[in-house]
């Protein structure tokens, strides 16, 4: 049994149950200790610290256990595994916070009356978001039809037939792309169409479109050529080999395998813009009624919607901010239905994979 | 068919008529494709046109007219260019780690079923506007902090990241980076995933079969697959956090410094921050020298852009995606 | 799952209401003989008045349509004078410059018009343990703001408020991060009755590097609320629930009501030189009449004398009126805070609104 190195396969092993076990264990006492502590000096007990501190010396504990126990090859194996574990409980608890404030807030106003509603002739309480929300589903919805064809082309371009200075300065200029910001982009549609139409005061839902598709595109183009790059090159070749001719094999091999990915990008991009304030601000306008036409007259947005009711309340403050979160709390719910959307579709179209 | 449109005559006139079809349908889809980068570049074209037409009267204006009258237009920006690429950096180091630590927990970790779910939360995250980020800062966040901020500046005071005095409202450029990490991390977990899910399985378990644990096969097969795609997402990340607008305005305490204090009262803005608070009120060259801050952001990103290219560039030889 | 039947539920309403075409309240509103849709933009102070208003006249003239959007007073400006919307609303008056550029919506050669039509005092509010009320004259103020005064338990407060226990803690002065005429009108006020402690004349912009700020009213009361030892300045109205402090005006300390913030409107006099019915407003800072608040905010709406478009007028003229009217100035201080406007102001506003064509 004397050999050099120990054998993997041989050493012990800590019972399954134990990291459990011992996260539970740090918790209960680290929790006890400062609950302890903060009942002595009279602070109330913060419990996103004790989960964060538990957490942090179960880290710990757990690698000096299994450095102990199992050798040093799984001791780190185990410390990883336990950061990656605290990495996402460290990431979750403002998400979670965050979540947890905007449903609380949120809630009382999420009722028939605020999505049968629109602002016009409200004061005070009542009222809804029926215009923003219409608003909103149509702006980000033509945006999306711009940006979606053009960054999924690019996309392409980049992937399959992009070479040379013509590829490299597209790539380069995409990345720029990502950096304008949202309120120049605002302020680019305003200057473009007041120039266009000659209307010196033009607001309209489709120059809203327009502005978030800048914002957009360079999403769509940065994920769908990164999903894109991933798809195995025996796939393109087995599908060559065939005889299937390159535009076909595009769009009947590869987009298909990575469409989850492209999907999930999209969705990302429309996350992206949806809760733009700044351009909408500017291009698409403040209106308190409902418009239906994209191409005419000012357009209400949720973002603007919920900026507008935190910024600029009457006397009656908490009837403000309660629409200001339930308009919060909807645009959320809008984009969980884009998501669940974009799954159904990343279903129905990718292929089988055996995995 | 003798005879085609194209100048490839030669090679085609000898194949048969269905693959003449086929090149011409090939070549009207590239086409396509073609036409929508350029499409990108004119827009982008254009709007660089818009940015430099309009920052020049900003430039060329006698610097007394700008806001709080400093000795030049470079005065005026140099705070804000600071303000934007500190918060930006600041949020970057906290997010990515976190970001693809999650990543990695979604896709290697967590039982399958969790995985989707969670999954799912994230990219729901991702869709929280910042108008909310911004309250949820003013009203969640930065009362929290304030009792960590003084202990910060009391026990930890000789570091000039924490030179008191401290902040009566926790509103600091430590915050703001806080809520645009909490804001990007979805972005840069949903996309690090879908690129971690795609590694190759015959490498996974190829370096599983040789004895490695979970952690050697993570950094044997999967971190090397997904290298360019995470620098991507947080290019992307990063991107967000030097352009993002309503956050900065609501939740920071600006003034127009250059410190590198964490938890006091006086913050350098950002550029995206600045010209959301000053847009309003904005007239004459006042709009022209915001504009002009524009364009330097514009450029800022830019500059951060090529440099992760070229990283990406440099290492893509050693990754294991061909 | 809830989250599941909820969204399923708010879809079918949206659906519906979709298909039926319009929202529930766009329905049953007076019909009238005016017709038409007028924009405005400007002043965000105005913009919870500027609600209150849009709503009454929409009620009794169901066919117009007033959007007014509260972007903020320079880019109201800029949009009336490159003719972008009907009418601006601003903190401050149109500057000469302005005036004599070429006004896109007006009739050829005619020019604009202030009509000061929002009336509202600026609260210094503060958030100090165990202290209800203050009272503080113009030089403590501007030192405070200025960071001369750093303490709560300095002496010059405490000459002012003899009875009250006063906290041996730092003060944070909380100020406007975003340019407004909020600011413009609080240093003006200070700069005015305290020149020696305030000598940076007034501006949209914050002049000293001291102390906290934050963006907008709501974002300055937000600060002072959930920061410790705080104090800040904000329009009235949406102060809420904390504490505001008194100024010392002519030996007695005035606090920030409507009353007093119409009194010292009423007796400012006219900026010289501008048109007849231009009623441009130089506001009185250093007055020491009894019951007068002399730290007010003026907004006005600026609209042309003639209009391009003579039906724009007809709209215009009649909301205008609907502003002006006491049931529309008792709206707005109900719902929204502001000051009425007194009765001899109120008069010569109504003039003046009358000419315009």
């Amino acid at each position: 049994m004397a050999t050099a190195h120990p054998n993997s396969l041989t050493t012990a092993r800590l019972p399954r149950w134990s990291p459990w076990a011992l996260l539970a264990g740090s918790w209960v006492v680290v929790g006890v200790i400062s609950g302890l502590l903060s009942a002595a000096s009279g602070a109330e007990l913060n419990i996103a610290l004790v989960v964060l501190l538990g957490t942090v010396v179960f880290d710990v504990l757990l690698y000096v256990l299994a450095r102990l126990v199992e050798g040093s090859r799984q001791a780190v194996n185990r410390l990883v595994t336990s950061l990656v574990a605290t990495a996402f409980i460290i990431a979750l608890l403002p998400l979670i916070s965050l979540l947890w404030t905007v449903v609380v807030n949120g809630l009382p106003r999420f009722d028939p009356t605020f999505f049968s509603n629109s602002m016009r002739n409200i004061v005070g309480e009542g009222g809804g978001a029926l215009h923003a929300i219409t608003g909103t589903l149509l702006i980000t919805g033509m945006a999306t039809l711009i940006s979606v064809p053009v960054g999924l082309l690019t996309a392409i371009y980049l992937v399959e037939y992009g070479r040379g200075p013509l590829a490299r300065a597209i790539t380069f200029f995409v990345d720029v792309m990502t950096g304008i910001p949202s309120i120049v982009a605002g302020l680019f549609a305003f200057a473009f169409f007041a120039l266009v139409l000659q209307d010196p005061g033009i607001r309209f839902g489709f120059g809203g479109s327009v502005a978030l598709s800048l914002l957009m595109i360079p999403v769509v183009v940065r994920s769908s050529e990164e999903m894109l790059r991933i798809v195995p090159n025996e796939l393109r070749e087995a599908s060559y080999a065939l005889g299937v001719p390159k535009w076909l094999t595009i769009v009947r091999v590869v987009i298909p395998t990575s469409i989850a990915g492209i999907a999930t990008g999209v969705t990302l991009a429309i996350a992206r813009v949806i809760g733009e304030t700044a351009p909408l601000l500017i291009i698409a306008g403040f209106t308190a009624s409902m418009n239906y036409n994209l191409f005419a007259d000012r357009m209400m947005t949720l973002p603007v919607f919920v900026y507008t009711q935190y910024a600029n309340p009457g006397t009656n403050v908490d009837a403000y901010l309660e629409r200001a979160w339930a308009g919060a709390l909807t645009l959320i719910l809008i984009v969980m239905a884009l998501n669940l959307i974009a799954r159904l579709i990343a279903r129905i179209f990718a292929p089988k994979l055996g995995r | 068919m003798p005879s085609t449109p194209s100048g490839e005559a030669p090679s085609v006139s000898t194949e048969r008529p269905g693959i003449v079809g086929r090149r011409r349908s090939d070549g009207v889809f590239r086409g396509v494709t073609i036409v929508a980068g350029g499409l990108i570049l004119a827009a982008l074209a254009a709007v660089a046109v818009f940015l430099v037409a309009q920052s020049i009267p900003a430039l060329v204006a006698d610097p007394a007219e700008l806001k709080g009258s400093p000795s030049s237009f470079w005065a005026y920006v140099g705070p804000l260019a600071f303000g934007t690429v500190w918060a930006a950096v600041l949020a970057l180091i906290m997010a990515v780690p976190l970001s693809i630590g999650i990543a990695l927990f979604i896709s290697h970790y967590a039982p399958r079923r969790i995985a989707q779910a969670l999954g799912y939360v994230v990219d729901l995250l991702a869709a929280v506007p910042s108008v909310v980020f911004g309250l949820w800062g003013i009203t969640v966040l930065a009362p929290a902090v304030t009792p960590l901020y003084g202990w910060l500046t009391e026990n930890l005071g000789w570091l000039p990241f924490f030179t008191p005095p401290v902040s009566g409202t926790g509103r600091t450029i430590l915050t703001v980076a806080i809520v645009l990490a909490v804001m990007i991390i979805p972005i840069i977990t949903a996309l690090c995933r879908e690129i971690f899910l795609q590694t190759p399985v015959l490498h996974q378990e190829a370096a599983l079969a040789l004895g490695a644990t979970r952690w050697e096969m993570i950094q044997m097969a999967v971190l090397p697959f997904g290298r360019a795609g995470m620098i991507s997402a947080s290019m992307l990340g990063l991107g967000r956090a030097l352009g993002e607008t309503m956050v900065v305005a609501m939740v920071l305490s600006p003034a127009a410094v250059l410190s590198f204090v964490l938890t006091g009262s006086q913050n350098p803005s950002t550029i995206a921050g600045n010209i959301a608070l000053n847009f309003p009120e904005a007239h004459g060259v006042g709009v022209n020298a915001l504009i002009a801050t524009g364009l330097i952001l514009f450029l800022i990103t830019l500059v951060i852009n090529s440099v992760a290219r070229f990283v990406i560039n440099r290492r893509s030889a050693f990754s294991g995606a061909n | 799952m809830i989250t599941r039947g909820l969204l399923a539920g708010a879809s079918l309403i949206v659906a519906a209401t979709l298909l039926a075409g319009c929202a529930a309240n766009e329905l049953g509103d007076t019909p009238s003989d005016l017709r038409g849709t007028i924009d405005g933009s400007g002043s965000s102070a105005q913009g919870a008045a500027q609600e209150v208003w849009v709503a009454g006249f929409q009620r009794q003239n169901a066919f117009v349509t007033i959007n007014y959007d509260p972007a903020g007073s320079g880019a109201g400006r800029e949009a009336f004078l490159s003719g972008g919307v009907d009418f601006a609303g601003s903190d401050s008056p149109l500057s000469d410059d302005e005036l004599a550029g070429e006004l896109a919506a007006c009739a050829p050669g005619s020019s604009a018009i202030d009509l000061p039509l929002y009336i509202s005092p600026i609260a210094i509010a503060f958030n100090v343990e165990g202290v209800d009320e203050l009272d503080l004259d113009a030089a403590t103020i501007a030192n405070i703001f200025s960071g001369e005064i750093t303490r709560w338990d300095d002496p010059a407060i405490a000459a002012l408020n003899p009875e009250t226990p006063l906290p041996a803690a730092t003060i944070t002065a909380v100020h406007r991060s975003d340019d407004s005429g909020t600011t413009k009108n609080f240093t003006d006020y200070l700069h005015q009755a305290a020149p020696e402690q305030w000598e940076p004349e007034a501006a949209d912009t914050f002049p000293f590097a001291s102390g906290e700020s934050a963006q907008g009213n709501s974002g300055v009361v937000a600060a002072v609320r959930s920061g410790v030892n705080t104090i800040g300045y904000a329009d009235a109205s949406k102060v809420g629930d904390l504490p505001v402090a008194s100024l010392l005006v002519g030996g007695q300390f005035v606090a920030p009501t409507t009353d007093a913030a119409a009194a010292i409107a009423e007796i400012s006099p006219r900026i010289p030189g501008r048109a007849e019915h231009d009623i441009a407003l130089k506001v009185d800072r250093t007055s020491q009449e009894e019951g007068v608040y002399p730290l007010v905010l003026i907004s006005y709406v600026i609209a042309c004398e003639e209009y391009a478009d003579p039906d724009v007028a007809v709209v215009l003229v009649e909301y205008l009126r609907h502003i002006v009217s006491e049931a529309g100035q008792a709206e707005a201080a109900e719902a929204a805070g502001s000051a009425p406007l007194a009765e001899g102001l109120r008069e010569e506003v109504l003039d003046a609104i009358d000419s315009i064509r």
